[in-house]
């Protein structure tokens, strides 16, 4: 058996399937975890997919902070666990305070929907965890919210402690700093806006997305082969 | 036991300055078709009515704002007004 993932699925969650099936196909053991589950301890990740959380009422992730499986993600998170927010996830890990910032509206109000190339900017994280930084891969955004904010003073620290994970390479959005993904100080904790679920196999046009969940998987103690 | 009054509260959530609102631009820019050139700074925002129990003004004031900051407004990107108005004497 592989690690076990824990992709936490909350009402609205509609990526849910995307993420489990595209690590089950690396050799992860992966499964759906209800948002009103409390406890996440057997599990070695949790990915946190996309898709309109509690549907996105108030502000995407506002009331999914509440649901009772974010205390035990935090308590997850706290001890180390891998915990990565895909998309709607990474709004739900920002409005939860487990990764500064926030998603706003993006720049000029248009919902964006299509292939970005981002760059790997740190190869030290749950996500990047030995991807050469510089590694340019080509992965589907999808979102309204994707516009990432945050004060003058936190983007310097995000800069400071190298924790700007993944950059636009032409930003689709309005994002400060082209940010695309960010991480907690303790490098465990990853929220980004692209799915690389969605760039899992040939036929959907890119497999790099497999480049950042096969991180996923070694950050999660698993042995995976390097391509 | 103290009683009980019952507030109505309306909360506005405006996003901060600095942080673009487009929502507001793009109406600002639709204005003019309207015959109307002098309406400037347009902001949108969400406004929020509910109703609550408190002992008095200043209870009443804490327990919104408490409602305002922890759920309704994202500190982050956007700041909000919080009103009370009291209604009567609950049991």
């Amino acid at each position: 058996m592989g690690q076990r993932i824990g992709v936490v699925l909350f009402p609205g969650t509609n990526c849910e399937h995307d993420a489990v099936l595209a690590l089950d196909r690396m050799g992860a053991d992966a499964g759906l975890v209800w948002h009103g589950t409390t406890s996440l301890d057997h599990y070695d990740a949790l990915v946190l997919p996309g898709g309109f959380a509690h549907g996105d009422y108030l502000r995407p992730g506002a009331i999914a902070r509440f649901s009772p499986v974010m205390d035990a993600v935090a308590d997850f998170a706290a001890s180390g666990g891998p915990v990565v927010g895909i998309c709607n996830g990474f709004q739900v890990l920002t409005e939860a305070g487990l990764l500064p910032g926030a998603l706003q509206k993006n720049r000029g109000l248009r919902f964006v929907c299509t292939t970005v190339a981002i760059r790997v900017e740190r190869g030290d994280t749950a996500l990047t965890d030995g991807v050469p930084v510089g590694t340019v891969l080509s992965i589907p955004i999808n979102h309204f919210e994707g516009n990432y904010t945050c004060d003058a003073a936190t983007l310097a620290q995000l800069r400071d402690e190298g924790r700007v994970v993944l950059r636009y390479v032409d930003n689709p959005n309005g994002s400060v700093d082209d940010i695309a993904g960010v991480c907690s100080a303790g490098r465990n904790v990853v929220g980004l806006m692209p799915h690389p679920e969605r760039a899992s196999d040939p036929l959907l046009g890119s497999q790099d997305g497999l480049v950042l969940l096969r991180a996923l998987l070694r950050s999660a103690g698993a042995v995976v082969p390097a391509a | 036991m103290t009683p009980s009054r019952q507030f109505s509260v309306q909360v506005e959530v405006l996003l901060r300055d600095g942080i673009a609102d487009p929502q507001g631009a793009t109406i600002e820019r639709a204005l003019p078709a309207l015959g109307l050139d002098g309406v400037t700074g347009v902001r949108a925002g969400k406004s929020f009515r509910f109703d609550l129990d408190a002992t008095d003004d200043a209870d009443a004031l804490a327990q919104a704002t408490v409602v305002a900051d922890r759920l309704l407004a994202n500190p982050v990107i956007e700041e909000s007004v919080v009103r009370v108005q009291p209604q009567g004497i609950v049991d």
